[in-house]
This record gives C-alpha cells, sequence and structure tokens, in this order.
C-alpha cells in the first residue's frame, strides 16, 4: 500500500532531507546523496522520487526565496512530515529486529 | 576546457533557448520553476567543469529526460472551451476590421484571389489527371505489360507472342486481353457510308475493364471473327433510332457481325474508341500472310493488358516475365526486347513512352506545374503577411488590452490566424470567378489540354477548394499570428514605437527588387512577343492570302468539285495546289541545271494555271502557265528568283532564265516564268530555292477558291452543299488561309497566352510587396513627417521625401530586367526566325511605364495620405 512501504532509494532520500534539515532542496539532496552512497546519483531519478515522496505525504515542500543564483528559480525546500518520520522509524525498528535475530556467530565469518 | 569564471554571467553564457521552451511547454506550471532552477543551477556547474558546448549538450538532454508522465501538463480542455467560446468574438472583431480597412482587405483578398486561381486550376488538374482510368474496379489489380525493343526505345505496345505466352505460360495470372490499335476504315450500311475507327480487342477485353455493354453478351461479344462492338454514340450515327444489335455492316472489304452495344467510355481513360473489332478478326487476316504477325520481336501494334489475382505478387509475375524473356531473347539474333509492367493508373501521368494509346501527361510537367502553382500561392501568402505585419502598429493595441483582459498567446493567435482564414474565403470567392475564366482558356490553349481533361466541378473538389482555402489562409495568417501573441502587452500600451517590426529591411528592398525584375521580364516578354506575333499573321508573305478559301479534296475528283464550286455565285475564282504554303508544310525534290553534277534539293509546289493570278504572286518575267489536257506530260517550270541565284541561270536575270531547261523526278522542264521571292516555309525559314510545277485534276492536294460574298454562314453552307454531292462520306474540311496562318503560329500565341498570365501573376505578386513596404514605411515615419510638416515641409517635398526610395527600387530593377529581355529576345527568341520585324522601343518601355504607373499610384495614394495628416493630431497622442 501507498505510505507504508519504502524503497530502499526512497528511505535514502528521505533520510538525507531529515539530515539535512531547512537545506533540503532537489540539488542539495542529490549532492549530499551523492557524497554519502559514493553513488553517480541523477537529477532526474531524486526529482521522481521527491515526486512520489509527496504523494505518498511523506515529505512536504514549499518554495523558497528567490535568489540571483539558479538564473532567478526559487528553490523546492522538502521538510519530512509526521508520516515520513513515522515510515523512517517503521522501517528503522524492522530491520533492528531483523539484526538481533541474526546470532553473532553469522557476522563473525565475514 | 575550463572557462574563466566570469563568462558566466556573459550573454552567451545561457543553455539554448529553445530547450527551456519546450520544457514551458511540456512542463506542468507548479513543477516549472523548480525544475527549470534545477536544470539552470546544473547548467552553470557544468559550464565550469566541462565547457560552455557540452552543458548546453547535457542541458538538452535533461531537458528531453525530464519529459515524464508526472512532469508533463494535462490537456486543458478549459482553454479549448474558451476557443470554442471565443470564435465568435474573433469573427466579430476580424469582420469588424476587415470593413474598417476596405483597401487594405480589397488589396489582400484581390492579391490571394488571383494566385489562389492558379492553386485551384491546378487542384481540378491535378486530381482529374490521378482519376485517370480510376472507373475500372479492378484498376488495382490490371497492369500493362510494357516493352524494350532492341533499339532500347520504350514502348507501351508488345507483341502478340508475348501476350499468348503469358496467357499459357505463367501462373498467377486471372486474365490476359490483347488489343491492336488502328482498326477503322469507311463504314457502309446500305445507301450511307460513315468513317469508322477503334480499337481490336480479344474477347477477355470486357471481362478485365469496366466497359458495360447496354446490348449483347459481354462474354461472347468479341470471341467470332469478324464482330464488332459499337458504343451507343457510333451507334446513333450508323443507325439512328434504330435497333443496331445483330445487324451486319460492311467495312472496305469485309463484313462485321455487330454483337453488342457499348455505353460510351468516359473521358477519363487512355482507352479511348468509337468500335472495338474482334482481335481474332485480326488472327484469321494474318494467318496466311506471314507479316511477322506472331514474331517476338514485333512490338509495335499490340497491347497486352493482364489481371492479377488479388493475392498475386507482383515481385513474382515480373520474374516470370524476365524468365520469359530470357528464352524468348534465346531465339533471337539482335532483336531482343524485354518485357516490364505498368500499373493501369500510372499510365496517364507516369513515364513517356512509344506508342501510347491515349493521351499522356509526363510527371515531370505535373511536378514543374504544381510546383510553380506552390511558389505563387506562398509568395501570395508572403505578401499577406507583410501587409499585416506592416500594419501591426495599428493592431497592436489592440493587442495588447487583449492580453491585459486575460487573453493568452494561444487566443491571440486564434483571432489572427481566424482574420486570415476569413480573408482567404473571401479571396476563395473571387478566385472561383477568376477560376471559371482561367478554366476555358486554359482548355483552349492547346487542343491536347482539352483532349486531355474537361476539368468539370463535383462536390469532392468544391471539398478541396474549401480545404485548400482554409490551409492558404492558416499559412498566411500563422506569422502574423505568432508575431501578434509575442506583443508584450504594457510595452505597447506605454509607447507604441518601441515594438520592433522588421529585422532586416534591406532582404525585404532585395526581394521588391527581384519580384519586380520578374514583373518586368514577364511583361515586356509578353508585349513584344505580342507585337511580333501580330507582325507575323500580317507579315506580307510575297501573296495574298485574303479571303482565300483551302478546301482538302480528301482523294475527290478535283474536276468535279471545282465544276461544282464553279456554280456558286460567291466564289470568284478557283485554282488547284498540292500543299497550302507558308504554314510549314514543304514538298522538295532534287533538282539539276546544266551541270549535271550539281544537284540540290528544291522546294516544290504544283499548281494549276489560276494559282498565281488567284494568289496575286508577281511575275517578274514570263508567262503563267498553258493548261493542258490530264495525259500530256508537264513541261513547264516557274522559279523563283532564290532558284536562279542558286543554279546561277541566266547570271540571277529572270528575263534571260526563260526558256532555259532543267530537270527533275527524271522529267526535262522548261522556265516559262519567273517569280518574286515569297515565303514558301513559315517565317522561321529563310527563302529557299522553289519551283512551281504544272499539274491538272488529280485527287490529291487543295482546292483554292476566292469567296466574294456578304453573307458568309450562307456561303459557306453553300460550299458545304457542293461538297455533300460529290462526297457524302468525308465531312468538308475547308480553311480560311488567314486562319491556317494562324493556327501555323498557334504555339507563339499560346506562350503569349501563358507568358502574359504570369507576368499578371508576378505584378500583382510584385504590387502587393511593394504596398506592403509602402504602408509600413508611411506608418513608422508618420511622427517624422508630422514634424516636417510642422516645420514648413510642403506634400509635394514630402511625397518626394517618401516616395524616392520606392522609385529607386524600380529604375534598379528596370536597369536589370530590360537589357537582360531585350537581349533575351533579340538573341534567343528572336534567332529562330530568319524574318521578323525589329523591337521597337516602345515595346520595350511599355511594360516599364505601365509597372511603373501602378506602383506610382500605389505609392503616391499612401504618401500623400500620410503627408496630408493633420501634423497636431499625430503629435497630440505623443
Amino acid at each position: 500500500m501507498k505510505g507504508t512501504n519504502l524503497g530502499e532509494f526512497e528511505e535514502l532520500v528521505l533520510l538525507t532531507i531529515a539530515a539535512l534539515m531547512n537545506d533540503a532542496y532537489s540539488v542539495g539532496i542529490c549532492d549530499e546523496l551523492a557524497k554519502s552512497t559514493g553513488r553517480d546519483v541523477k537529477l532526474g531519478v531524486v526529482h521522481a522520487v521527491l515526486n512520489r515522496l509527496e504523494e505518498k505525504g511523506l515529505v512536504k515542500s514549499k518554495l523558497g526565496e528567490a535568489t540571483s543564483a539558479r538564473g532567478g528559480k526559487r528553490k523546492r525546500y522538502y521538510t519530512i512530515t509526521n508520516g515520513g518520520k513515522a515510515a523512517l522509524v517503521k522501517s528503522k525498528e524492522l530491520r533492528d529486529e531483523l539484526w538481533n535475530k541474526i546470532p553473532e556467530i553469522v557476522l563473525k565469518r565475514i | 576546457m575550463e572557462k574563466p569564471n566570469d563568462t558566466k554571467s556573459g550573454k552567451n553564457c545561457q543553455p539554448p533557448r529553445w530547450a527551456t521552451r519546450l520544457m514551458e511547454w511540456y512542463c506542468r506550471p507548479e513543477l516549472l520553476e523548480d525544475l527549470q532552477g534545477d536544470l539552470s543551477e546544473y547548467f552553470d556547474r557544468n559550464v565550469n567543469s566541462k565547457g560552455l558546448t557540452q552543458a548546453r549538450i547535457i542541458y538538452m538532454l535533461d531537458v528531453l529526460k525530464f519529459f515524464r508522465l508526472y512532469t508533463t501538463r494535462k490537456p486543458q480542455f478549459i482553454d479549448l472551451l474558451i476557443h470554442w467560446i471565443m470564435i465568435d468574438s474573433y469573427i466579430k472583431t476580424s469582420s469588424r476590421n476587415i470593413l474598417r480597412h476596405k483597401l487594405f482587405s480589397t488589396i489582400n483578398i484581390v492579391g490571394l484571389a488571383i494566385s489562389m486561381s492558379v492553386g485551384l486550376l491546378m487542384i481540378v488538374f491535378i486530381s482529374e489527371l490521378s482519376s485517370y482510368d480510376s472507373f475500372h474496379t479492378k484498376k488495382d489489380r490490371i497492369f500493362r505489360v510494357i516493352s524494350q525493343d532492341h533499339n532500347q526505345v520504350e514502348l507501351a505496345s508488345t507483341s502478340v507472342k508475348a501476350g499468348k505466352e503469358i496467357e499459357e505460360g505463367i501462373p498467377g495470372v486471372e486474365d490476359v486481353t490483347i488489343i491492336r490499335r488502328d482498326f477503322g476504315g469507311d463504314a457502309f450500311i446500305g445507301e450511307k457510308v460513315l468513317p469508322i475507327s477503334g480499337l481490336w480487342a480479344d474477347e477477355s477485353f470486357l471481362k478485365v475493364f469496366d466497359f458495360p455493354l447496354l446490348q449483347g453478351d459481354p462474354a461472347t461479344a468479341l470471341r467470332e471473327p469478324y464482330s464488332i462492338v459499337l458504343t451507343a454514340t457510333t451507334a446513333r450515327k450508323l443507325f439512328g433510332e434504330e435497333n443496331a444489335l445483330g445487324k451486319s455492316i460492311r467495312i472496305d472489304t469485309s463484313d462485321y457481325l455487330i454483337t453488342g452495344v457499348m455505353k460510351d467510355a468516359p473521358k477519363l481513360s487512355h482507352l479511348r474508341f468509337g468500335s472495338l473489332a474482334s482481335f481474332s478478326t485480326v488472327e484469321l487476316m494474318n494467318r496466311e500472310t506471314d507479316g511477322g504477325f506472331m514474331d517476338w520481336a514485333s512490338v509495335y501494334m499490340n497491347y497486352v493488358y493482364m489481371l492479377v489475382p488479388e493475392d498475386g505478387s507482383e515481385a513474382n509475375l515480373k520474374m516470370n516475365l524476365d524468365k520469359l524473356c530470357a528464352r524468348e531473347n534465346a531465339n533471337q539474333n539482335n532483336q531482343k526486347v524485354s518485357l516490364s509492367l505498368q500499373p493501369l493508373t500510372r499510365i496517364s501521368i507516369g513515364k513517356t513512352l512509344g506508342n501510347q494509346l491515349g493521351p499522356k501527361l509526363p510527371n515531370l510537367a505535373i511536378w514543374i506545374l504544381s510546383g510553380l502553382a506552390v511558389v505563387v500561392i506562398i509568395s501570395a501568402c508572403f505578401n499577406y503577411t507583410n501587409l499585416s505585419i506592416a500594419r501591426s502598429l495599428r493592431r497592436s493595441r489592440e493587442v495588447g488590452i487583449r492580453k491585459v483582459i486575460g487573453a493568452r498567446k494561444s487566443h491571440i493567435r486564434g483571432q489572427f490566424i481566424s482574420e486570415a482564414v476569413i480573408i482567404s474565403f473571401l479571396a476563395l470567392v473571387f478566385s472561383f470567378v477568376l477560376f471559371l475564366f482561367l478554366r476555358n482558356q486554359f482548355l483552349s490553349l492547346d487542343p491536347f489540354v482539352e483532349n486531355l481533361v474537361s476539368l468539370e466541378l463535383s462536390p469532392t473538389i468544391i471539398f478541396y477548394f474549401i480545404l485548400f482555402a482554409l490551409i492558404v489562409g492558416i499559412v498566411a495568417g500563422f506569422l502574423p499570428a505568432l508575431f501578434f501573441s509575442k506583443v508584450n502587452a504594457i510595452q505597447v500600451l506605454k509607447d507604441i514605437t518601441t515594438l520592433r517590426v522588421f529585422h532586416n529591411i534591406n532582404t525585404r528592398k532585395a526581394l521588391i527588387v527581384v519580384q519586380y525584375i520578374f514583373s518586368l521580364i514577364f511583361i515586356t516578354i509578353t508585349i513584344m512577343g505580342y507585337k511580333q506575333y501580330k507582325s507575323f499573321l500580317t507579315f506580307d508573305l510575297g501573296f495574298k492570302t485574303e479571303n482565300i478559301l483551302n478546301i482538302k479534296l480528301q482523294g475527290n475528283q478535283a474536276e468535279l468539285l471545282v465544276k461544282a464550286l464553279s456554280e456558286r455565285p460567291e466564289v470568284t475564282a478557283i485554282s488547284r495546289s498540292l500543299i497550302v504554303m507558308s504554314l510549314g508544310s514543304r514538298y522538295g525534290t532534287q533538282m539539276k541545271y546544266t551541270n549535271k553534277s550539281d544537284s540540290a534539293q528544291v522546294m516544290v509546289n504544283f499548281v494549276n494555271e489560276h494559282y498565281l493570278g488567284l494568289h496575286e504572286h508577281k511575275l517578274l518575267a514570263g508567262k503563267n502557265f498553258t493548261p493542258k489536257p490530264e495525259n500530256v506530260e508537264e513541261s513547264e517550270a516557274i522559279v523563283n528568283e532564290q532558284t536562279l541565284k542558286r543554279f546561277d541561270i541566266g547570271g540571277g536575270e529572270p528575263s534571260k532564265a526563260l526558256g532555259e531547261v532543267i530537270s527533275m523526278d527524271g522529267k526535262t522542264l522548261t522556265i516559262v516564268g519567273v517569280v518574286e521571292d515569297f515565303h514558301y516555309e513559315t517565317l522561321e525559314e529563310k527563302i529557299e530555292p522553289m519551283v512551281f510545277r504544272y499539274f491538272h485534276y488529280g485527287t490529291n492536294g487543295y482546292v483554292n477558291a476566292k469567296i466574294v460574298t456578304k453573307n458568309l454562314p450562307r456561303a459557306m453552307s453553300g460550299i458545304e452543299g457542293a461538297w455533300r454531292k460529290i462526297d457524302k462520306v468525308h465531312p468538308l474540311e475547308a480553311r480560311f488561309y488567314e486562319d491556317q496562318i494562324e493556327e501555323a503560329y498557334n504555339q507563339f500565341s499560346v506562350m503569349i497566352k501563358v507568358i502574359g498570365f504570369l507576368a499578371f501573376l508576378a505584378i500583382s505578386i510584385a504590387s502587393m510587396g511593394l504596398f506592403g513596404m509602402v504602408v509600413f514605411t508611411t506608418e513608422t515615419r508618420l511622427k517624422e513627417i508630422s514634424i516636417r510638416k510642422v516645420l514648413g515641409a510642403s506634400e509635394k517635398k514630402l511625397v518626394y521625401l517618401l516616395s524616392k526610395g520606392f522609385l529607386f527600387l524600380l529604375c534598379l530593377a528596370a536597369l536589370i530586367a530590360l537589357p537582360v529581355t531585350y537581349i533575351f529576345f533579340d538573341k534567343v527568341v528572336l534567332s529562330n526566325f530568319a524574318y521578323h520585324e525589329p523591337i521597337a522601343l516602345t515595346e520595350t518601355l511599355t511594360g516599364f511605364l505601365l509597372i511603373m504607373a501602378i506602383a506610382f499610384v500605389m505609392v503616391l495614394t499612401q504618401t500623400l495620405k500620410v503627408a496630408r495628416t493633420n501634423p497636431a493630431e499625430v503629435l497630440k497622442n505623443e
């Protein structure tokens, strides 16, 4: 169902938005993700994900003030909603639960 | 690669405009700003790291990549609805605007109408040509077998053998029919004798093609030898209202049984005939005589058409044909023939072949004609565009207000396009009237055209006309619409003069000069050509042609006709001649004088003793022919001056040449007279040596009758009656000498008509273009003129100031066009004529003066209007 499951990339984007706090706009998120994951993150993909997250109600957005950069165009800032927070927490809990089930011996082999 | 940082703010450091526009067009408004910002941020980064070119490429790719389902805007039905509601308003404002500026609307409408009439003509012409042979229900499955003979000449005809082989040997052919041309002769029905002509066709003919029989059985009508199927018209001609079926007619020496009466074939058919005789007759006739009838290489008389099944493959068929050719050509020494297929619908407009049946127009001609029409229409549309934009100063305030009230770009576009469409529909009405006139002119250009098409109107054609007007309107209104939709509302409402209308005025000036060069060339050629053509008709040929009626004998005894004619009161003199001279027909033979090794070709006409007197030839020396009875050997000749010169007879002195003996055609003739040189050929040829020889009555050639009458129709019917007495079969073929001369130069009259029409078109287009420029200049310089006026300039001075630029352009055009035309006409056109009148200065200048007059009126009226405006009115508004 919409709003309950998070994809891997969606989760990353959501986490980045949360981490960036008040400076989360498309290009910023993109850069941050690229830096932290080391992947080549495409703007188009991030955009599509942001759009989807907003549709699911996990983030909300508003336009910022116009500056001379960006050809005079305003930035769209994203903030995480309560639903978004809940989804992140839920996903973390699920992982922790699974982590706890793993016997230590298995991990030692690596 | 590294770009310095300061280029970042430079003007040339922008992302491609079209890509930005594209994004604006497809993207949802709520997403647009952010996306654009993102892309431009990336762009700036890329400019710094990768260079401008790469950055632009990446930008373009990104714009394309962002074209996704969630970014694209949904079609806004409300917009369409608004358009729909606003159409009423568009039409209202457009028609008000058309009515308010009557002069402009008239010029626009007339300009478009003139060019559109050519378009209408082309639409009818081409649609009629492309519907040739389309009345056959199986038209897509019928192919003609065409051949290439050993000289590599492509022929529409093919051999009977090929037809038979295909019928028997090639699988996947549903039916084959063989046609042979040139069936005909005199048909005798009881007392009546009428000429009849048509085709030979075998029994499959009526199955393959859709020529329905009114009477008779189509399956068997053409099976038996000596059967004939008549068309309804032929049957009526032969039998009147009687039933023709089952009757027998004698054609030349054989009796034919009428086995069917056919509905007349439609005009748009490449097969045209008055009757069909069974092909089995030809086979019967040619069985004994070994004339190569069944030879593989006798590909000149017969035509083969085949019907392929619906699932038949053309490639397969072609392969089988090639196989057949290879097999048959192996038995041939040097008469190899190759066969190929031609679809039925491509026969009349396809490639040009030898032995063509029916009329045809080469594909190239259609392309050239329609290309010409398109050029003409495009230039007319361009003129409309020019005129509308030139007047933008008046309209842009209206557009500004519309925009302020809330009109979008698309609404403004809609308004201006609908205005252009209204204009083009009004133009359609005018051009339709013009078309009706043009159609008759076009059809009467040449008998060939009239034979080819009838240019009839039908509902489909009318629909095409309307569609055409719609397209012309949209094309003509497109650029003005685009221009006005871009008008910045605030700017035009604040200060209208800031509007930049034309970017490059010099290009437009050059265009006007070019248009006028063409107009001048065409009109001057027309005037020069017309003058020359008229002078050909009245040229002193060296003999008289007035009131002479040349009657073709058509195999009748001349003596009888002369006797019959001499009883008519309106005939004052009668003579005989073998050919009618000065029309381009010629009869030459070898002549020798005393030097037996020197023989040369001389032109000959056989005449009787009345000929020279009747045509008022001038005898320089000697006497006319002495009348001789039929069976006495000819012994006299009358020669022209050129003959004396060529053979040096009597030292070129006419009186000394009398009594000299010449020989031609194995006969010895004594020169009894010398005539002054006259034109035996058309004026294209030089006067050559020419000999009159004597002949008495016979059955070939012409009888020349001098007619003096006040009532020509009655005289002609009297002559017709005289003819009927001696020949009941063939209709009278009598033409006045002067009409025949006119006909001999008909090609020139056709050319003059065509070029004259082109001149008309070119002038109207060029005038429109000039008018647009004048209006534009005067309107933009209104303020300047007002100030000049306030400062004391006179009207005369102002008109001179405004118009001198245009008059200079026209003079420049004339300076180029007139010498070019003169040289072209003198060196190229007239060099074809051995005799012609010199080109007069008046002819060269008439066209120029005419065009100057038209242009001057246009320039003057507009500049005078501006010069007369009250300067206070203009300056008050500033």
